[in-house]
């Protein structure tokens, strides 16, 4: 195999390697998803050094370049990695719905504690003094006297 | 009208995104056309004002932050009724297709088949005379639906899209945990199957859209057919819920990121 794309391939997965960690390292990458990527990384790199294995990798499985076992290889990690992202969005997806469910549900709860304490306290005559500046109102939602 | 505790035990589910043309006159039918039933609308994250004209016809509104599709509409509504103890939840689209004084009848065949869990309302079923005017195109698509269906459940299905149902305490406790995602109806019934859940059908009568624009339009319905034909060949070979009285159905959304 050539030196160059040997030098190329080391260079790259090196720096994906570190890349990778430095996310980590910051707090960018949860663990959890950062795991696959180090995976792959890592054997990357393993195998761009270990060139006997590549070769015997290449020969397993009938690549007559061995260099393009190498991109074999990262191609399977990068189909693994968005499988690996749609699952992630697919559970993230189901969480953000059920939370939309929740605020929907609360917020109408809310509105209706509202309306009925407005209830209880007009017919008592002196309960007119609970004025708008009084009720507290979620953020963005619109002010209950001017519906 | 409204209040924490229902009144009655009868609650109609409304979604409706974008229906402000139709959601009110919907709204005040129930009212006129079927006095016991409470009424909340679901607004599935509407840019218009049918949030605030449900709200002034006198239903309860369920506000999502933005747009969820039917199945999630639906499912705040089934969530909701649980929450609030109702006995029955049916299904009321906010534009206006289905007929409240057809909610008598789905109840009037639940109390006279107590073993019913859910009653749907179909259009197809010919003994009314009055033929729900669908596009010859999306009848054919029902059709394909209703076929494959009544195998997979081995029972007669002639309406599977329809959403007009009635659906019991058990059904609503089912739906409440898990409901299918955009185009419900269809893998609902399936997992009514699996889950030991009956249901049975009713030929009611539906008119076209009074306003706005259906949720599939000419342009999805291609990708509606293969999304609805993927679930339903998925749902065949998903791991069966073992049947248990009162038993929690299998949640979709895991907890912890």
């Amino acid at each position: 195999m050539d030196n160059r794309i040997q030098l190329v391939a080391i260079i790259g997965a090196a720096g994906l390697l570190l890349f990778v960690l430095e996310l980590v390292r910051r707090r960018r990458l949860l663990e959890r998803y950062a795991l696959l990527w180090l995976l792959s990384a890592l054997v990357l790199l393993g195998l761009a050094i270990w060139r006997d294995g590549l070769e015997r990798l290449a020969n397993a499985v009938g690549i007559a370049y061995p260099p393009n076992a190498l991109f074999f290889v990262a191609f399977a990690f990068v189909l693994l990695l968005l499988l690996h992202f749609s699952a992630a969005v697919s559970r993230l997806a189901d969480q953000s719905k059920v939370l939309a469910q929740r605020v929907a549900l609360l917020e109408e709860r809310l509105d209706e504690a509202e309306r009925r304490a407005r209830e209880d306290a007009a017919p008592a005559g002196d309960g007119a003094h609970l004025t708008r500046e009084d009720v507290i109102e979620p953020v963005g939602a619109r002010r209950a006297s001017d519906r | 009208m409204t209040s924490v505790r229902p009144d009655s035990s009868h609650l109609a589910v409304v979604p409706a995104y974008n229906e402000a043309a139709t959601v009110g006159d919907v709204v005040r039918r129930i009212h006129a056309d079927a006095p016991e039933w409470d009424v909340v609308v679901v607004d599935d994250g509407s840019t218009d004002a049918t949030a605030e004209i449900a709200r002034a016809a006198g239903a309860r509104v369920l506000r999502l932050p933005f747009n969820l599709g039917i199945g999630g509409a639906v499912q705040a509504g089934f969530v909701f009724a649980l929450e609030q103890g109702y006995d029955y939840v049916a299904q009321v689209d906010g534009d206006g297709q289905h007929d409240p004084a057809e909610l008598d009848k789905l109840i009037a065949h639940m109390q006279a088949n107590p073993s019913l869990d859910v009653v749907c309302g179909s259009r197809f079923i010919r003994d009314n005379g009055h033929r729900y005017p669908a596009p010859i195109s999306r009848r054919t698509g029902i059709h394909i639906f209703a076929f494959l269906l009544s195998r997979f459940v081995r029972q007669p299905i002639s309406d599977p899209t329809s959403g007009f149902r009635l659906y019991n305490r058990r059904a609503i406790r089912l739906f409440a945990k898990d409901y299918p995602h955009d185009y419900p109806e269809v893998e609902a019934i399936l997992m009514l199957h699996h889950h030991r859940l009956r249901m049975e059908e009713i030929p009611v009568r539906m008119f076209a859209r009074g306003g706005g624009v259906s949720s599939i339009s000419s342009g999805k319905s291609a990708y509606y057919m293969v999304k609805v034909l993927l679930a339903l060949f998925v749902g065949l070979f998903r791991r069966r819920p073992l049947p248990e009285p009162g038993g929690g159905a299998p949640v979709a959304a895991e907890t912890g990121i």
